[in-house]
């Protein structure tokens, strides 16, 4: 694959976590019944007037800010005009010409690699109802719930050079949508969803090939093998001689390919026009001074803050960052005491294995920072072996049990008494009369082995060191 | 510019319309005339003055937007009434994929 370069521009809609829609009043809530949430404005009545909603420019002001996009002084509405059932107005109340924000950047890391990816533009629409088709009737139906709901869409430049480069970047952008409060991030929800355009060019070329957009990937991993295949099948096309067609292409998650999508939209044109119903947006430098200092502390910030402050590696503050909630959670295990290494390390496998086994956020699991932070403090004061606290962990995360009591009732406590240890050891010893010969004949690595039979007899509580030490004296 | 038939027929079909040849034509050579029509209007010259977009722009930055309040304007019973097909919680429109 090494003849071509793989050229990536991304388009990402983030819902807007609003509590009315963009131009009218209509709750923004997900999941309600159908068609609830709809008035004269969002189901395309004529006469009616659009309202933009403050909050919405505000929550585009601070991505912008974020991604140290430059916000213009003065941006206006246009008409997308196009026909299809979920779009009662005949027209998507979108950005063209002048939107909201442009020419920003996002710092993206890929394995040890940092790279920045640039941000063409960000701007406000209005998104479309929901259609629900039935394979066994010749009807489509349509709610209007979702119909003028706040986007912002963010536009990159054609800077991404792969599928892990792209989902790195979707991972930045998503987590700090969700870290500004201003998006849920919830890809299967269709809260923040991605197109990507995709094409190939020899290596060494500096005109772009021709692209295909790819759509309808919701999660990381589908924009991860949509690409993949993508590429694949360019590539093929381009060795065989053959063009590729610009065209729109559908993810097919279960069969794992990309599926040409005739129709509907293949002849762009959608006369965009300045929408005469809207003022253009202008936000006061004073709102802005405001919104800029009410930032909060963005990933790569925390990140940062992570590996200087708490010495943990780079890669494992990456992990610990990408969701918010997470990063609430080892910095309240941190607040509870808990050493940060041994936090993260206890949080990045048992608890996050935990999490996604049980489908929960971290905030909701009943094993709270605090216990952990307990459980670690257990196994710090030699209370436990580490052994038993991963054995317990499963139990301790359904429960929700408070560890030092769980220990307690259980009576898992670890053995750190000599003398209760030295029947053990006796015992162990006492059966293997083999190995002790063989031991003090230079087989020193049988010492693994009488560990082990001490283990066993006193089910994983003995502490090690001291088992060592003592069979050290008793086969010196 | 000149509008052509065709130009008229493709643009109808964007909009969902069907014209009969005759009256493509006529169509044509009206569309022609309300652009002849802009063509005057060009010839101003407006240097330096900033495009008015929109009449709503005049009302000036403040009391354009409106606070982030949710509430129920209808109910659904209300917002179907008018469906000329619905199942009583869904607009039915004939399938489309």
């Amino acid at each position: 694959m090494g003849r071509y370069e793989t050229v990536i521009g991304l388009e990402v809609h983030a819902q807007l976590a609003t509590q009315s829609k963009l131009f009218c009043s209509c709750s923004n809530r997900f999941g309600d019944e159908p068609n609830v949430n709809v008035c004269a404005v969002c189901s395309g009545m004529p006469g009616v007037l659009p309202v933009l909603n403050e909050k919405a420019v505000e929550y585009a002001c601070k991505m912008a800010m974020a991604i140290d996009c430059a916000i213009n002084e003065r941006s206006i509405f246009a008409r997308k005009n196009y026909f299809y059932p979920d779009l009662p107005k005949g027209y998507q109340i979108s950005q063209f010409e002048t939107p909201l924000a442009e020419r920003g950047k996002v710092r993206i890391t890929v394995g040890a690699a940092e790279k920045v990816i640039g941000v063409t533009r960000i701007h406000l629409e209005d998104d479309a109802g929901k259609l629900i088709h039935s394979p066994a009737e010749n009807v489509s139906r349509v709610d209007l719930n979702r119909s003028g709901t706040p986007l912002i869409e963010i536009v990159s430049e054609p800077d991404l050079r792969g599928a892990e480069e792209a989902v790195a970047y979707l991972k930045e952008l998503r987590a700090i949508l969700v870290y500004l409060g201003i998006c849920d991030g919830n890809m299967e929800e269709g809260s923040f969803r991605c197109d990507a355009n995709v094409s190939l060019r020899p290596a060494g070329q500096e005109q772009f090939g021709t692209r295909a957009e790819l759509k309808n990937m919701n999660s990381f991993r589908h924009v991860q093998k949509a690409i993949e295949y993508e590429v694949a099948r360019q590539a093929d096309l381009l060795d065989d001689g053959e063009q590729v067609i610009q065209e729109t292409r559908l993810y097919d998650a279960d069969k794992g390919v990309t599926v040409s999508m005739r129709g509907k939209e293949q002849a762009h044109d959608y006369r965009y026009f300045p929408d005469p119903d809207l003022p253009p947006i202008v936000v006061a430098k004073e709102k802005l001074a405001a919104l800029r200092a009410g930032l909060p502390e963005l990933p790569r910030a925390k990140r940062e803050r992570f590996v200087a402050d708490c010495g943990i590696p780079a890669q494992d503050a990456l992990v610990l960052t990408q969701e918010k909630e997470l990063a609430d959670y080892f910095e309240a295990a941190l607040a509870a005491g808990a050493d940060p290494k041994k936090a993260a390390n206890w949080i990045m496998t048992e608890f996050l294995r935990e999490l996604n086994q049980a489908g929960l956020a971290p905030g909701a699991a009943k094993m709270t920072p605090e216990k952990l932070a307990a459980l670690i403090k257990l196994i710090d004061s030699g209370a436990i072996s580490g052994k038993i606290g991963k054995q317990i962990f499963p139990d301790l995360f359904t429960s929700g049990d408070d560890p030092g009591a769980y220990v307690a009732a259980k009576g898992l406590a670890q053995i750190s008494d000599a003398s209760a240890l030295e029947a053990a050891v006796d015992a162990a010893l006492a059966e293997s009369q083999a190995e002790v010969a063989a031991f003090k004949g230079g087989k020193t690595k049988l010492m693994g082995f009488f560990v082990g039979l001490v283990m066993k007899k006193t089910k994983g509580q003995a502490n090690p060191g001291l088992v060592n030490e003592l069979l050290a004296k008793k086969l010196g | 510019m000149k509008i052509t038939p065709e130009r008229v027929a493709a643009v109808a079909k964007l909009a969902r319309l069907t014209f009969t040849a005759e009256e493509l034509t006529r169509f044509a050579a009206q569309i022609g005339d309300i652009l002849a029509y802009m063509d005057m209007l060009n010839s101003l010259d407006t240097t330096g003055v900033e495009p008015l977009y929109s009449p709503a722009g005049l009302a000036g930055p403040t009391g354009a937007t409106r606070p982030d309040q949710a509430r129920q304007a209808n109910s659904r019973s209300e917002t179907l009434a008018n469906a000329p097909a619905t199942d009583g919680e869904f607009f039915l429109v004939p399938r489309v994929v």
